[in-house]
Formats: C-alpha cells, sequence, structure tokens
C-alpha cells in the first residue's frame, strides 16, 4: 500500500513545493518582482489590462476545473485501489456538452476582445503627430508640426557596461539598458498619432505602459495612437528581433504637463536655429576632433568599435581603410547614402551636417589614419542639398 | 525486391534472421522500416542534444544581466539554430522515426509501401545538417535573424545564407518524400479489415499530418528561395527599395508556420490517445470525435496564420477574422483534452514511466494551450507580441508538450523495439527531474514577458534579473535530466537482462502487440485478422 500512493505523495509535494516557491517569488510586495502586465497610462493600455485580467481568470477557472477532475479520477480510479475500469467508449450528450459550453465562453470573450480592437485600430482626431522611424539600432523621432527630429540611443553608460566582460556590475548603473541619451518628450492629456516606419531592417516600437506595440517595417508606414494620461517617465524596448544589437535599443518616454512640453518645444526651436547657424560658420580642426570623438561614439562605434578596427566580417574597420583614407568624396558618399544590402545607414537624413563632418574629420584622422583632411558642415550641407554635385 | 519475393515463400518464422549483414548494407543501404525508423529516431536524439546544448548557451548568457559568455551576434546565431534545429532536427525527424517504426504494425502492413524512398528520405537528412551546422564555422557565422528568417534582416547575413536555404531545402524534400510514403501506406498497406475508422489515432494523425507537410513544405521552399534571389541574385520579393514586400514574407513563412507547429504536435495527441488508454485499461473516449477533432484543427489551421501578425498592421477586418478563427482552434483542442480525461475517468489507472509522460503532456499542454487563447485576442497580442510571455506559450506547448509525448512513446514502445524492459526506477526519476524542471524553466518567463521583457535579447534591466535566473536554473537542470533519459535508452538496447513479452504493457491493445518482442524483420507477413480483441479502439460492431 505504501508504494502504491508514492503516486500521489509525489505530485502533492511536486505541487505543494511549486506553489510555494511561486508564491515567495512572486509576491511583488515581497520581492519587487513585477509579475503581471502593467495597467499602464492609457486608455488603451487600461483596456488591454482588463482584458488580459479576464481572459486569464477564465484560463484559470477551466484550468482548475479540467486538473481537478483528472486528478480526482488519477486519486480514486487506480488499479491499486482495485478500482474496476468501466468499459464506456462515447456519451453524445457530454460531447455536445463540452463542445457548446466552449463556444460560448469564445463568445463571452470575443465580445470585449472586439471592442478593444476596434477601440485600438479606429483613432480619434489627433491633436499632434510623431513620425518614429526605427533603425539599427536606434530611435529617430520627428515631430511633424513643430518640424523637431533627432535621434535616441542607448545612453554612453549603460553602452559601456553592456559590453561582453565589462568589468562594470550592471545592478551599478541606474535603468540599465533602458536609458537613452535624447527621449522622446511628450504631453500628457494629448491625443497623439505616430507613424512609425523603418529604415533598414523591421524594428518593433514597444512601451509597455502604452498598452501595445507596432512594427516598424521599412516601406511601409503603420499608424498608432495614444494619450497619456499621466506625465511621468516610461520605458520600453524595441520587441522585433533587428540584429545583433536588438537588444540595446531601448525607448524612454519622458511625458510633461502641456505648458511645460511647449517650454521644451521652445527650447528645442532655438537648439534648431543654432544648429543651423553653426552649420554656416567655419569650424576649427579641434573642433570637429572633439564633436567627432563624441559623435563616433554614440553612432559608430557600435559597428566599427570604439578602436576603430571594427567586427568581421559584417561591419569593416575603419583603421587604415580605402575609404576612410582614400578620396575624401567616396567617404562623404558613403556616410550620407549608406551601403545596400549592409547594416551601414544612410546617415544623411539622420545626423546633423555638423555632427556628419565632425564624425568624418574624425575617423579620418583617427585610429593611424592620417589624410589631415578637415571637412566642414557647410560642405556637407551643400551636398545635402544638392548644391554641390557629388563626384 | 527479387530478395524480398523469394522470401514471402519461405517459413515466416525465418524472417527474423534475414537482416542484411554489414554495417553498411544494414544501415546505409536499409529499406527496412524499422530500421530506418532507428536512424530517424537516432538523428532525433543526437539533434535533441545538440539543440539543447545550444540552450543551455542561451540560458548560460541569461542567467545575470550583462554579457559575461557570448557576444550578442553569437547569441542571435544560438537562439536561431537552436528553434532550427529543435523543430527540423530533433522533433520533425523523431516522429517520422515514430510513424517508420510503428505504422505499418499498427495496421498490419509488412513494411512501408515505398521502402527505397523511405531511405533516401532518412539519408539526406544528416546531410542537411551537416550542412547548416558547419555554417557556424564559416565566416560570416551560422543564420542569426531568428527561424522565422524576416526579410530584411535575414538579407544582411553573409554568405553562409546560401547553405542555410540549401539545408532548408534538402529537409522540405525529405519531409515531402516521407510524407507520400506515410500516406502511400496507410491508404494502400492496411489489413483488410483495418478500415479507416479502426486505425489507431497515432496512425490517423500522421495521416493528417502528412497532408498538412505536403501543403506546407513547398510553401516554405519557395519562401527561402525568394530570399535567395533577393540575397545573391538582386530580386526585390522583399525589398521595399526595389518594390518588393518584406510583409509579404511573413504571410508566406506563416502560412507555412502555423500548419507546421501543427504538424510537431498532432502526432503527439495521437501517441497520448494510445497511451492513456492502455493505462487506464479502458477504452480511448470518443474515437471517431478525436479523429474528427484532429482533422478540424488541421483545417483550422490554414487559417489562422497573420495572428503572428498582429503587430506588423492589417485592417481591422483582417486582425477581426484572424482573432475569431484562433479562438476557434480551442473548440477541438478542448475536445481532446476533455476526452482524454474522460478516459482515464472511471478507469483503472497505473502509472508506468510512458503513462506518466502522457498525463504531464496533459497537464501541461493545457496550460500551454490556455496561454495560446489569451495570446489569441488581437489587442492584448499587442502586449503579448514578441515577449517572453509568447516564449512560455510555445515552449510549453512543444517541450511539456510534444517533446514529453516523443518521450512518452518512446518509453512506450521501447521494450518492444528491444525484446527488453527499460529500467522504471531511472524512467521515473527522469519523468519528474523533467516535469518539475520543466515547470521551474518556462513558468518564470510568463511574468518576465508580461512585465515587458522582449524575447530574443542576449542582456536584460535588472529587474528581470530573479526570473531569469530560476529560469536558468530550471534549464540546466532539465537540460542535464535529459542524460537520464539517454542512459535508459543504451541500458535498455545494450544490457536490460529483463525480457519483455509481446503484449508488454496489460493494458496494451492494437496489432503492434500481437507481434513478438521484438518483432520479426518484416512485420506482418501475412495480413492479420482483425477483429475487437486486437485492435486498439473497437468503436462499433465487427
Amino acid at each position: 500500500m505504501k508504494k502504491h500512493n508514492t503516486f500521489i505523495v509525489a505530485a502533492a509535494v511536486t505541487a505543494a513545493v511549486i506553489a510555494a516557491f511561486w508564491l515567495l517569488l512572486a509576491a511583488p510586495g515581497y520581492s519587487g518582482n513585477e509579475i503581471n502586465m502593467t495597467r499602464g497610462v492609457t486608455t488603451m493600455s487600461a483596456i488591454n489590462y482588463q482584458l488580459h485580467m479576464i481572459v486569464l481568470w477564465i484560463c484559470v477557472v477551466i484550468g482548475v476545473i479540467v486538473f481537478s477532475a483528472m486528478f480526482f479520477s488519477i486519486v480514486l480510479h487506480r488499479k491499486s485501489r482495485n478500482h474496476e475500469a468501466a468499459q464506456f467508449t462515447h456519451s453524445t450528450k457530454a460531447e455536445i456538452i463540452w463542445t457548446v459550453i466552449p463556444i460560448l465562453i469564445l463568445v463571452v470573450i470575443a465580445v470585449p476582445a472586439t471592442k478593444a480592437l476596434v477601440k485600438m485600430e479606429v483613432a480619434p482626431e489627433t491633436e499632434m503627430t510623431v513620425k518614429i522611424t526605427g533603425f539599427q539600432w536606434r530611435w529617430k523621432y520627428h515631430y511633424v508640426e513643430d518640424d523637431i527630429q533627432f535621434i535616441s540611443s542607448l545612453d554612453s553608460i549603460s553602452n559601456a557596461a553592456r559590453r561582453l566582460s565589462s568589468g562594470i556590475d550592471p545592478r551599478s548603473v541606474d535603468n540599465y539598458l533602458l536609458e537613452v541619451d535624447h527621449p522622446l518628450v511628450l504631453p500628457a492629456d494629448t491625443k497623439i498619432k505616430f507613424l512609425i516606419t523603418a529604415d533598414d531592417v523591421i524594428h518593433s516600437w514597444w512601451v509597455p505602459a502604452l498598452g501595445w506595440k507596432r512594427d516598424a517595417v521599412p516601406g511601409f508606414i503603420n499608424e498608432a495612437w495614444t494619450e497619456i494620461m499621466e506625465p511621468g517617465t516610461y520605458r520600453g524596448q524595441c520587441a522585433e528581433l533587428c540584429g545583433k544589437d536588438h537588444g540595446f535599443m531601448p525607448i524612454v518616454l519622458k511625458v510633461l504637463p502641456k505648458a511645460q512640453y511647449r517650454k521644451w518645444v521652445q527650447g528645442q526651436k532655438n537648439r534648431m536655429d543654432d544648429e543651423r547657424s553653426e552649420v554656416e560658420r567655419l569650424w576649427s580642426r579641434e573642433e570637429l576632433m572633439e564633436l567627432g570623438e563624441d559623435v563616433y561614439a554614440a553612432q559608430c562605434a557600435a559597428c566599427h568599435q570604439a578602436d576603430g578596427m571594427g567586427l568581421a566580417p559584417a561591419f569593416p574597420a575603419l583603421a587604415g581603410s580605402a575609404v576612410t583614407n582614400g578620396p575624401v568624396s567616396a567617404h562623404i558618399d558613403v556616410v550620407l547614402h549608406g551601403r545596400e544590402g549592409t547594416a551601414m545607414q544612410a546617415w544623411g537624413s539622420m545626423l546633423s551636417a555638423a555632427d556628419i563632418a565632425a564624425a568624418l574629420t574624425y575617423t579620418r584622422n583617427s585610429f593611424g589614419n592620417k589624410s589631415g583632411d578637415v571637412v566642414q558642415p557647410q560642405t556637407i550641407s551643400r551636398i545635402k542639398n544638392g548644391k554641390i554635385h557629388r563626384k | 525486391m527479387s530478395k524480398q519475393n523469394t522470401h514471402s515463400h519461405a517459413n515466416a518464422h525465418d524472417h527474423q534472421d534475414h537482416k542484411p549483414t554489414g554495417f553498411v548494407n544494414r544501415w546505409l543501404f536499409t529499406t527496412n522500416h524499422k530500421d530506418i525508423g532507428t536512424l530517424y529516431l537516432i538523428l532525433a536524439l543526437v539533434m535533441f542534444f545538440f539543440g539543447g546544448a545550444m540552450a543551455m548557451i542561451i540560458r548560460a548568457e541569461l542567467f545575470m544581466p550583462g554579457l559575461q559568455l557570448v557576444e550578442p551576434d553569437f547569441f542571435n546565431q544560438m537562439t536561431t539554430m537552436h528553434a532550427l534545429i529543435m523543430i527540423f532536427g530533433a522533433v520533425m525527424p523523431a516522429w517520422v522515426g515514430l510513424a517508420n517504426w510503428m505504422i505499418p504494425m499498427m495496421i498490419g502492413a509488412p513494411d512501408m509501401a515505398l521502402p527505397r524512398l523511405n531511405n533516401w528520405s532518412f539519408w539526406i537528412l544528416p546531410f542537411a545538417f551537416a550542412m547548416l551546422i558547419s555554417t557556424l564555422f564559416m565566416d560570416s557565422g551560422g543564420p542569426a535573424a531568428g527561424w522565422t528568417m524576416y526579410p530584411p534582416l535575414s538579407l544582411q547575413g553573409g554568405q553562409s545564407f546560401a547553405f542555410v536555404v540549401f539545408s532548408i531545402h534538402m529537409m522540405g524534400i525529405s519531409s515531402i518524400m516521407g510524407s507520400i510514403n506515410i500516406i502511400a501506406t496507410i491508404m494502400n498497406m492496411r489489413a483488410p479489415g483495418m478500415t479507416l475508422l479502426r486505425m489507431p489515432l497515432f496512425v490517423w494523425t500522421w495521416l493528417i499530418t502528412a497532408f498538412l507537410l505536403i501543403a506546407v513544405m513547398p510553401v516554405l521552399a519557395g519562401a527561402v528561395t525568394m530570399l535567395l534571389t533577393d540575397h545573391f541574385f538582386a530580386t526585390s520579393f522583399f525589398n521595399a527599395a526595389g518594390g518588393g514586400d518584406p510583409v509579404m514574407f511573413q504571410h508566406i513563412f506563416w502560412f507555412f508556420g502555423h500548419p507546421e507547429v501543427y504538424i510537431l504536435i498532432l502526432p503527439a495527441f495521437g501517441v497520448v490517445s494510445e497511451i492513456i488508454p492502455t493505462f487506464a485499461r479502458k477504452p480511448l473516449f470518443g474515437y471517431s470525435a478525436m479523429v474528427y477533432a484532429t482533422a478540424s484543427i488541421a483545417f483550422l489551421s490554414f487559417i489562422v496564420w497573420a495572428h503572428h501578425m498582429f503587430t506588423v498592421g492589417m485592417p481591422l477586418t483582417a486582425g477581426l477574422f484572424f482573432m475569431y478563427a484562433t479562438m476557434l482552434i480551442a473548440v477541438p483542442t478542448g475536445v481532446k483534452i476533455f476526452n482524454w480525461v474522460s478516459t482515464m475517468w472511471k478507469g483503472s489507472m497505473s502509472f508506468e514511466t510512458p503513462m506518466l509522460f502522457a498525463l504531464g503532456f496533459v497537464v501541461l499542454f493545457t496550460i500551454g494551450g490556455l496561454s495560446g487563447l489569451m495570446l489569441a485576442l488581437a489587442s492584448v497580442d499587442l502586449q503579448y507580441h514578441d515577449s517572453y510571455f509568447v516564449v512560455a506559450h510555445f515552449h510549453y506547448v512543444l517541450v511539456p508538450g510534444s517533446i514529453f509525448a516523443l518521450m512518452a512513446g518512446t518509453y512506450y514502445w521501447l521494450p518492444k523495439w528491444t525484446g527488453r524492459m527499460y529500467s522504471e526506477k531511472w524512467g521515473k526519476i527522469h519523468f519528474w527531474l523533467s516535469a518539475i524542471s520543466v515547470n521551474i524553466l518556462f513558468f518564470p518567463q510568463h511574468y518576465l514577458g508580461l512585465a515587458g521583457m522582449p524575447r530574443r535579447i542576449p542582456d536584460y534591466s535588472t529587474q528581470f534579473t530573479d526570473f531569469n535566473m530560476i529560469s536558468s536554473i530550471g534549464g540546466f537542470i532539465f537540460g542535464a535530466s535529459q542524460l537520464i533519459f539517454l542512459g535508459v535508452i543504451i541500458h535498455c538496447v545494450y544490457q536490460s537482462r529483463k525480457p519483455a513479452s509481446s503484449r508488454v504493457w496489460e493494458g496494451a491493445k492494437g496489432l503492434e502487440w500481437t507481434l513478438s518482442s521484438p518483432p520479426p524483420y518484416h512485420s506482418f507477413n501475412t495480413p492479420p485478422v482483425i477483429d475487437a480483441t486486437t485492435i486498439a479502439h473497437a468503436e462499433g460492431t465487427y
């Protein structure tokens, strides 16, 4: 008899250990571990959270009923208890019941699920538009009405800590891998339309607090909308595998009250005006090298590496390369227009003329490259505007 | 052929010993369904450990935040190859191996209908996988764009991509030929009286699976061929800049991909439907409902593909259609689960290792099925999609789903194949370690996904640390437990002294149990008599 009960004891102990284990570790108050979907800060995220909870509990109830019947049977209808096997093979009544009831449950789930999808897909009138462009491995944000644009990349502290065997403990970094240099700043209580696309491969823009993600597909513009009810900072990540640094492409939203947001917009406009006048003056070699070093670290080093040695075979070295030491016009061409079929971006539309000029100057005079060339922002600006013909 | 003809005149008892002699004749040139089945199963086991080793690298890197072991690009190669090897190298060949061994014995046939084709279907595979794995050692590295190979990312891969595409073509050819063989065998080789609705469910589920394979493998071949020409011959099927459409690839891929996941699970339904009645000592409940449910699931698998693409963007009506169609799958799947539970109900159950794995399958597959229902809801899927919640979902249906069913089937039929009993004690230890560790491995991944961790990332923010650590520990225990499985099989094949009877299990029914253990080299030289006492599912009259 003792042996016969081993199974029940083993099953019960297993279940108890696993349950206790989860209760202990899963209790958010106890361990700080989040285990459930966020309620978020938008109408859509709240709707999705509710739908998630409804269907989760329906699943739990179904699971409990099915497993109870099964374990009841396992405990009672055993050979070791000398239970005689019945020989019935079917029951039309039972089979109809357990086909019809699940269909009814599905209908019950389908009603809120349909409403939620309609709400998501049918956008209301929006008050502003942000165009989001994903590219390897950063996001570009363009505020369509205010004509502000900038690139948002992983911040430098996380970027240093995330290197293989960096020696930096990720726990010592605030918001490790979820911090960017330039967050997307948005106003609260405003209906915002997003136009989401990509420049190279498919990415996916996901901030859980907004309640959805949308793929950024090259050649397509996806629409999504939101209205964020609480000011604050919300974090997310790229959710579609997009190459080696897919895991290092965070999104940070900084949501400000409307008045503060207007101030921020004015600041950005001033910055962009400054940049425009900066392009027209002649820069010194030292200025360009200094800015170039920063731009290189933020934009280029992910592939070409901090020492310019690249990562064979996909990412070529810049140290001693024919491009960085050859004619400057060819180098400018590659940087502005990218190289098709490789991860090299067309940076012309991504970075300012000053940034590009500085990066060019820096790469042509670093890593042992000694071209001595100085590329002026106005040269880049004129090429971009078609005032100088390439080649 | 002439050799076989002379045999059929000889006394049936002779056949057992007329195996081809010599290693090359016996294995390389074999046309015997059992030998080819064994080859398939060995390949699957080798690939299972290969793919498992990659999973161990993945879980080791994810044990802590920060990168400790591998570069992100190599990590992506690991996730991609782990999936390709487990799907095409472990689970699919294992099912074909079981089909080869069992289908002729279950329907009262001497062998498969097309023995030479059978040989070729198998022997393509070692070359396909050698080629696939060799890409890891090439300059441009292995494929790193995920097993879904979405362009444009997959087109950024180097020259090795051509090898990946060619190996997928070879796997596809092998699968199609294997399926043709299985369909031909089932349609033409059944013993008199073995009508379609008297076939064991494993045979039924494989028949339906074979049709799925023939329908979708050419679709995959087309998709990867277009990738090949986009990459190397400057076509623009999927290149937006050239007028192509990257989303079209996803539609084509998932038109293959969704039936593919049912290819991995339908034979599992079959195996479990054989094992539960045996150890409940009670006929399968609702045999014909099970057959119709399988067919319905197979049909639905063709009209739900875009539920993998809710975040890609699609018209509202398309989103609603794919959501409703996906939810419908719950109905036939529910029928199956209720029927298994009803088969246990009022039975006289005992809990040998095959039964334990089958019960583990029913419970854990149901959990995976329920999370599948949650994923079907298009609007919430915008949160779940591409997060660890999805990783948890499909590993629940594949690992304690397909793989537990494969292990159940292995333990169930191993004594029949070898003529010896395996070690029940070590089989049970294998089950309990696997069943507990698989939950430690995959359950926390639900939490990770809901809390916002995307899939396919080599490093993560520190708030995900605890559950990743637990998941990795579960992964290491699960990985190590599978060495017990290997040990039990090797022990049974070479060392076990305990002979198996022809019926092996007290409650076993079906034609395979009327043959000796091990069975004769050519299963049934004269068609067996079919009656209610010999076949597994005796619904109706004789």
